[in-house]
């Protein structure tokens, strides 16, 4: 049973002219699975991300997560799943900035509310210690470096140990030095984590040193392998 | 909720300054709130308590509500007649003494006759209208004030003389008479006696300081030329609220017409609900001003944190903790306006309580003033819910957006 499953989803934004996003997409993906979504701008790649992460609801067409459909779920209950069994990662941190990194991390762990205090801290410290950062959790998202908020991210999306990271972008506003930083760390988590990332980038170097790459053209899957 | 608690206190800190005025807003709204409950209540406690003290609770007369029957009718009954001409009657409580006798029986208070005769006082070549009350000077004291109010002389000193009489301490200047002067007292009727003044009075009105004088209830109804007879009944009841009920059963024992302090003093008692309405109405109106700044400042700080609001749904915060979190902000706004205002008010309260007034017909006062936990439990209510009304529109407007469009317009 795939982890995350797109039958038939299209996305139309209703507009004075209506602006199709995404078209028919049928994909499937499964556990440990490293996916990259390519393709040009205006593609749909992100469209596509935030469909399958229950940010958004297709027009036609069903996404199933662990073959539950989530057509009928109500807000509460797509705000519940993406808390429990997604994590995200945008191009930019959007971390919030008032929080400490450690307290960003433990956001959506209190969200959630599964473990004590003490142990969301806990694992909050030791999130970021496998993400080279145990010394910055009392500081500020502002008194890091790109590639340092970037990990942070990460380590918020791991929060509460999901098992698919959808990533928008992930290294996109990144130097190369910290974009490969961040790449590891990814690649390290479908390797010994087990977990499932799908990542949008246009960057097909990267993308070729995912485990299987979907192209996306003119809102249409234009090859899948 | 913690979690709620710990984003909204972040929040309104990142906008200190905002916050502060919007708690302002709300502090002062309810700060003179309490001031204006303070004062409309301590008045009209105030006025009630003279109302209570100043005047016997149930004034018993020689009046009847329905006129008598006359003697024809009843002899033909059966008859209608007109033009009757009505037979005289002596004015006045008859017998008296039974009547206080058999009410002192079960009256949850205590009772005095008096006489009230109008005369003219002359001492010199002064002389000055004045009403004259004859009254018992052992049931007095436990009807009205005015052995607290005497400043020469006792009400016992009625019995010191032929004649005795207390004057009020204005009547005593404008016609010079000293304790112990000899005055001529005469009505219109024709009676005339010579007393001696025993005491003097100050009651603070200036109208009953300078017309009023008190001899034995026998002296007056030697001036009144009304032998065995009084003209009123006073009560004062333990319970001053009780009073109705009291003087509705006297009246029907004794068949003379009864009236308590309520009856006598309806319109005044209900003018003071429309001085209330005319209160809630302020000070409702003053927590709508205030709750328009704490729109203000919600409504700003969800505009603010629109990418913050787009980053927790897109965690997987639900539109419901997103809007929890924004009224929770309102409503700390609402608290910390309460409570500030709980200050303003109670030093305002001080600070009107401590002004005096000085009137020439009255005695230096003070501004009644009346303190009261629910002044301030009410406050506090309507500040929260108007707290609450104007954070919730700005919160569900802020957990209904869509992130797509944000984290799309960011990137």
């Amino acid at each position: 049973m795939p982890l995350i499953e797109a039958r038939g989803v299209t996305r139309i934004l209703q507009g004075i002219v209506p602006t199709t996003l995404v078209r028919d997409i049928n994909l499937k993906i499964g556990r440990k699975e490293f996916v990259a979504v390519t393709g040009p701008s205006g593609s749909g790649k992100s469209s596509l991300l935030y469909l399958l992460g229950l940010l958004d609801m297709p027009t036609e067409g069903e996404v199933h997560i662990r073959g539950q459909s989530t057509a009928q779920m109500s807000e509460a209950e797509r705000a519940y799943t993406r808390l429990s069994e997604l994590g995200f990662v945008f191009q930019f941190h959007f971390l919030l900035p008032e929080f400490t990194c450690l307290n960003n991390i433990v956001l959506p762990m209190r969200a959630l509310g599964r473990l004590t205090p003490d142990e969301m801290r806990e694992r909050a410290a030791s999130l970021l210690k496998s993400l080279g950062l145990a010394e910055h959790g009392h500081k500020r998202p502002d008194q890091l470096s790109g590639g340092q908020r970037q990990r942070v991210a990460v380590a918020r999306a791991l929060a509460n140990d999901p098992p698919v990271i959808l990533a928008d972008e992930p290294t996109g506003s990144l130097d190369s030095k910290s974009s490969e930083q961040v790449f590891e760390v990814l690649r390290d988590l479908v390797d010994q984590d087990g977990k499932t990332i799908v990542a949008v980038t246009h960057d097909i170097d990267l993308a070729e040193r995912m485990d299987r790459r979907v192209h996306l053209m003119d809102g249409a899957i234009a090859s899948n392998d | 909720m913690n979690l709620i608690l710990d984003v909204a206190l972040t929040h309104v800190r990142s906008r200190a300054r905002q916050t502060f005025v919007a708690v302002a807003g709300v502090a002062t709204g309810v700060g003179f709130s309490i001031m204006m409950a303070a004062l409309m209540q301590g008045s009209q406690d105030d006025f009630i308590r003279q109302l209570v003290n100043a005047l016997p609770h149930i004034t018993v007369s020689d009046e009847r509500r329905v006129p008598p029957k006359q003697p024809a009718e009843t002899e033909f009954d059966a008859a209608e007649i007109y033009n009757l001409t009505p037979e005289v009657r002596r004015r006045g409580i008859k017998n008296p003494l039974a009547i206080m006798a058999s009410l002192d029986a079960w009256l949850p208070g205590n009772i005095a006759p008096s006489v009230n005769v109008q005369a003219i006082i002359r001492y010199g070549l002064r002389d000055v209208g004045t009403t004259i009350y004859g009254i018992d000077p052992r049931r007095e004291p436990k009807v009205s004030e005015l052995a607290n109010q005497m400043r020469q002389g006792s009400l016992r000193s009625l019995y010191s003389a032929t004649n005795a009489i207390i004057l009020g301490d204005g009547l005593a200047d404008k016609i010079g008479a000293q304790l112990g002067a000899n005055i001529t007292v005469q009505t219109s009727d024709g009676a005339r006696i010579n007393a001696q003044v025993v005491g003097m009075f100050h009651a603070g009105v200036r109208s009953i300081d300078e017309g009023t004088a008190y001899v034995l209830v026998r002296t007056a109804q030697i001036l009144a030329r009304q032998t065995g007879l009084v003209n009123q009944l006073r009560v004062r009841v333990f319970d001053p609220m009780a009073a109705r009920n009291v003087s509705t059963r006297i009246e029907s024992e004794t068949g003379y017409k009864s009236v308590s302090w309520q009856e006598a003093n309806e319109d005044l008692l209900s003018t003071f609900v429309i001085r209330n309405v005319i209160m809630y109405t302020i000070v409702g109106a003053i927590l709508l001003v205030a709750s328009f700044g704490t729109y203000n400042i919600i409504s700003t700080i969800t505009h603010e944190k629109a990418r913050d609001i787009a980053i927790m749904k897109s965690l997987g915060l639900s539109e419901r903790t997103l809007r929890t979190i924004f009224i929770v902000e309102a409503l700390i706004i609402g608290f910390a306006g309460g409570f500030l205002g709980f200050a303003l008010g109670y030093i305002l309260c001080l600070a009107l309580g401590s002004i005096e007034f000085k009137s020439p017909f009255m005695d230096t006062t003070r501004i009644p003033l009346a303190y009261s936990a629910w002044h301030y439990a009410i406050a506090m209510f309507v500040a929260l819910a108007s707290s609450f009304a104007a954070g919730f529109m700005p919160a569900r407007k802020a957990a209904s957006v869509n992130p797509v469009d944000i984290i799309r317009g960011a990137t």
